[in-house]
């Protein structure tokens, strides 16, 4: 009998804790300015006349920030659970994602705590060593509030 | 100014265009994506994907900043609650030059928040080749106050 490789071993349902991040001003501002240069997303004085009320992260840096947590936490995490002892698994780029959410905003100092759920697996059609993992994805923030969540995809070696 | 009665059906703006460098993705992908493929272009993971690859978050990323310069700045937005789709059709590689559009295609008041207008887009990015990298479909929030006809 084979040993049962990474993607065999996942299984729905496994909450995978990917660490927790507090949200600086600097970070904030310097993302903002590269890529999301909106008012609120600048200074406390620029959202003051938006419905955030204050200084807040764009939401692609809460996501980005996600990404993050993943790759430093997520697949050490998934490892230690399933008791898997192969090489390093192979990631391959992902097709996309679904139903992002930012349901509240992300103030300076708040502390986000990131989590994946897996849903489903599959493997590819037709390039047949590769497979799909879906997850549900989160972030908390410290008064346990949901800010941020989307239905994510992860490519990976079948073998 | 830009306000909710400027966002007809139908309406589309131009984004772009973004030349996009190696440089770029390496310091994106350092910061939010270190997987070998968005680092090193000699790496074996970016050897089976034909080279550097830009990070998915990252051309979102740089989609955000063409609406940011295409509209939103010059507009009464209040941000985005989220995005139905999100799809990376095409890899995104050193010098590519991304260009695309973002086209209205239905409009409300929030019930909740009568204060938000509630915009849908279907966004589009293609590279130079005329190749879709990205298709997004999703919401943006426009303030209602400002519109001009309901201005006291």
């Amino acid at each position: 009998m084979s040993t049962p490789t990474f993607f065999e071993l996942l299984e729905s349902d496994m909450k995978i804790e990917l660490g927790s991040h507090t949200f600086g001003a600097e970070e904030i501002i310097l993302f903002a300015t590269k890529f999301d240069p909106q008012p609120f997303h600048l200074s406390d004085e620029g959202a003051r006349n938006s419905h955030f009320g204050k200084l807040c992260a764009s939401g692609w840096h809460t996501a980005s920030i996600w990404m993050r947590k993943n790759m430093d936490n997520g697949i050490d995490e998934m490892i230690r659970m399933t008791g898997y002892e192969g090489p390093a698994p192979v990631l391959g780029p992902s097709p996309g994602i679904k139903n992002i959410r930012w349901q509240h905003p992300v103030f300076v100092g708040d502390t986000i705590r990131y989590s994946s759920t897996l849903t489903t697996k599959k493997r590819h059609p037709k390039r047949s060593e590769w497979g799909r993992v879906m997850n549900q994805s989160h972030g908390v923030n410290q008064d346990g509030k949901l800010v941020f969540s989307m239905d994510g995809s992860v490519t990976m070696r079948v073998d | 100014m830009l306000s909710y009665d400027d966002f007809p059906i139908g309406r589309s703006f131009k984004l772009g265009p973004h030349l996009i460098t190696a440089e770029e993705i390496i310091e994106f992908a350092q910061e939010f994506d270190p997987q070998p493929f968005h680092l090193d272009g000699n790496s074996e993971q970016a050897k089976q994907v034909g080279g550097l690859i830009a990070s998915g978050w990252h051309t979102c990323s740089i989609f955000m900043r063409m609406l940011c310069d295409a509209y939103i700045l010059d507009s009464a937005s209040q941000g985005s609650a989220g995005l139905e789709d999100v799809r990376w059709l095409k890899p995104v590689r050193p010098a590519d030059t991304l260009s695309g559009s973002a086209t209205v295609i239905s409009r409300r008041v929030s019930k909740s928040n009568p204060r938000l207008g509630l915009v849908g887009f279907d966004y589009t990015l293609e590279n130079q080749h005329g190749e879709t990298v990205m298709k997004i479909a999703g919401m943006g929030m426009i303030d209602t106050l400002s519109s001009k006809g309901e201005q006291q």
